[in-house]
């Protein structure tokens, strides 16, 4: 038997894949607060390949967490495919997180006692598939980023190219909605860095959203927009022509 | 095929483990030893107490044992003097415990008569005790050769001998020694039996230990008399002891011990030096038996005590493990686990580790007994509830001890989590 994941009813295409809503993030540093976000608002439809940048401090960090699932804006709202992932329990961002994300990160972020075959299963295992296919889909997927050979490898035993490609094979098993990537070239050469972002290119011209953090511009040149962070607001967003 | 969340969990965790299988096993030690060391411990408890039960089953549980014994004060001067010493158990006092408890089924009577023997070139100091047909049914022992004493025997005060094993083997008897003259004491008897005894020497009084040879105690008594006397240190010694032991039969074993208590009180009337000795065999079981809970008892103290310390000892690495992983555990976070499967995932990590344990620890408390039996000749019987108990136990330390670790896991903020170095 196969489980496909359940997703929750596409939003019509007027409707944005993700939505922050006046989106503020304050943090206590010792007797200041700290607005690390203080007021966004912007929307990313389907399809979209989102490029965010700003210097250190200016809230991209804090946007990827929050987009990410991973940490709940302290006002504002922050829709993910319709529903308001900002009023949810552990529980229920852990389950949006598992159907509706993917991660890359900097540096690639792969279990190292795990092969890359079971690396990339992961999502799989915790949204429960069999093991019969969950393995025909690593493999699908290991074929679809050129290690179709290197399956039973270890991270360790590859290159960081291929620990990177691994993990945006990782990142696509659960058919995520959105795939978040955190400086994915940041810990690579430029040659290698140009493949991965080949790679990502490719993803979104198939029709993969992708919101991708990164301080480099011509890493950032590969995004149909990119939004610029500074002191927690968006400076400006432009769009490649 | 579908497989079970845990069987992919336990999976997983073994895999783990054998990552570091060197660590594992290091981690394991406290409860491998302290399992170990429960179940060996145990094996030689149950061994001795088994021994010990089974040689007091050997006296008759519903018999009650009195054993005529030298008083202390004569003891100590009787050896000196050469004066006669009259003690031990009397025709009379059979009789009286015969007619006067109406919960004594039957009494069997014996007399020791410490004489030479001579069957054939061989001369030897026998241990002849003279008794009645009843002993034979009381003190129930396999039939080697031939046949026991019979009421024939006592009535017609008849010439006859049956060797014990003990005594066979002294003189060298086989079965074709039945129907063979011996002389015991320059009377002549003739062998008409061997029967099975029991051998070396307990703190349990078993009446037939180290016996040689019995003949009718009404022979006995014609015979040899009541006197006897003996050379001790170049001093003779004079004794007169009429019997020198009394088995006695109750009816029901739940009134052995209130008839034992009236015998006590009955002989002391007769008996003013105290000089002689009652052993309840059903007693001394259910000393045997609290005993054994005792042992247990304190053995359960001190391996608790142990696997205490063996699962602190996991708990320790398990945190460590915990601080180490934690990239691992942002990773599963980020892809979506729930705080729950981490959970999981490191208890049953723990749970794993320590159920190697207790198997290891189950090996060698099957191998320590047995080397302790190969070389010290010591009883040891494995029980299997303590296996089963060491096993149960060992999983229940993997959980008590891995749920903190694995708390402490699922708490970890994934952000921070996933930063860490």
């Amino acid at each position: 038997m196969t489980e496909r994941v359940p997703h929750a009813p596409a939003p019509p295409p007027w409707e944005a894949l993700v939505r922050f809503e006046d989106v503020r993030k304050v943090y206590v540093m010792g007797s200041s607060l700290v607005h690390a976000l203080d007021g966004v608002s912007f929307s990313i439809h389907k399809g979209d390949f989102l490029a965010i940048m700003g210097p250190s401090g200016s809230g991209k960090s804090t946007m990827l967490n929050l987009l990410g699932c991973l940490d709940r804006p302290t006002s504002g709202h922050y829709f993910l495919t319709g529903v308001d992932a900002g009023e949810m329990d552990d529980n229920r961002l852990s389950d949006l997180r598992l159907r509706e994300l993917g991660f890359i990160f900097q540096s690639f972020n792969l279990i190292p006692q795990l092969t890359v075959r079971e690396n990339i299963e992961l999502p799989l295992y915790y949204l429960g598939w069999q093991a019969h296919d969950s393995h025909a889909r690593a493999m699908e997927l290991a074929a679809m980023v050129g290690l179709e050979e290197r399956v039973n490898h270890r991270p360790m035993e590859l290159s960081g190219g291929q620990q990177q490609r691994v993990a945006v094979a990782r990142a696509l098993a659960n058919d995520p909605a959105v795939i978040l990537a955190d400086e994915p070239t940041g810990n690579l050469d430029s040659a290698t860095g140009q493949q991965i972002m080949a790679l990502l290119t490719a993803l979104n011209e198939q029709g993969k959203t992708i919101v991708m953090v990164t301080h480099e511009s011509d890493i950032a040149a590969f995004a149909r927009r990119r939004m610029h962070m500074l002191d927690g607001q968006i400076d400006r967003v432009e769009e490649s022509e | 095929m579908r497989q079970l969340p845990v069987v992919r969990a336990v999976e997983l965790g073994i895999k783990n483990l054998s990552l570091h299988a060197m660590r594992s096993l290091l981690t394991v030690l406290g409860l491998v030893f302290g399992v170990g060391s429960v179940i060996a411990m145990l094996s030689v408890g149950e061994g001795a107490s088994q021994e010990a039960m089974a040689q007091i089953r050997k006296l008759g549980s519903n018999n009650i044992i009195i054993s005529a014994k030298k008083p202390t004060e004569e003891e100590a001067s009787g050896a000196r003097r050469a004066r006669m010493s009259i003690y031990g158990l009397t025709y009379e006092d059979e009789a009286l415990l015969r007619e006067s408890l109406p919960t004594v089924r039957r009494t069997v009577a014996a007399k020791e008569i410490p004489k030479e023997g001579r069957l054939g070139e061989r001369a030897l100091d026998l241990r002849v005790v003279g008794t009645t047909a009843d002993w034979f049914d009381l003190v129930n022992r396999p039939i080697l050769a031939g046949r026991v004493l019979s009421q024939a025997d006592v009535d017609t005060r008849a010439g006859v001998c049956v060797l014990t094993e003990t005594g066979a083997r002294k003189l060298t008897a086989t079965e074709h020694a039945i129907g063979q003259p011996i002389r015991i004491g320059g009377n002549v008897f003739d062998i008409v039996g061997i029967v099975v005894n029991e051998k070396g020497t307990t703190a349990i009084p078993i009446p037939d230990q180290d016996v040689d040879a019995y003949i009718p105690l009404s022979t006995a008594r014609e015979r040899f008399g009541d006197y006897f006397t003996s050379n001790a240190e170049g001093t003779q010694i004079r004794e007169k002891v009429e019997l020198r032991l009394l088995i006695v039969e109750v009816d029901s074993a739940e009134n052995v011990e209130a008839t034992a208590g009236a015998i006590d009180v009955m002989l002391q009337r007769s008996h003013k030096k105290k000089d002689y000795k009652i052993d309840v065999p059903l007693a001394l079981l259910k000393q045997a038996e609290a005993t054994k809970r005792m042992f247990n008892v304190v053995l359960g103290s001190i391996a608790s005590i142990s696997l205490l310390v063996g699962g602190i000892g996991i708990m320790n690495i398990m945190l460590a493990t915990v601080t180490e992983r934690t990239r691992e555990i942002g990773i599963r976070r980020a892809i979506g686990a729930r705080r729950r499967q981490i959970i999981m995932q490191f208890l049953i990590e723990t749970v794993v580790l320590s159920t190697l344990g207790g198997v290891l620890g189950i090996v060698a408390g099957v191998v320590f007994p047995w080397l302790i039996t190969a070389f010290t000749q010591m009883p040891t019987v494995i029980t299997y509830w303590s296996i089963a108990l060491s096993l149960g136990i060992s999983v229940g330390i993997g959980i008590i001890f891995g749920l903190y670790p694995a708390y402490r896991a699922s708490r970890l903020d994934p952000i921070v989590a996933l930063r860490h170095e």
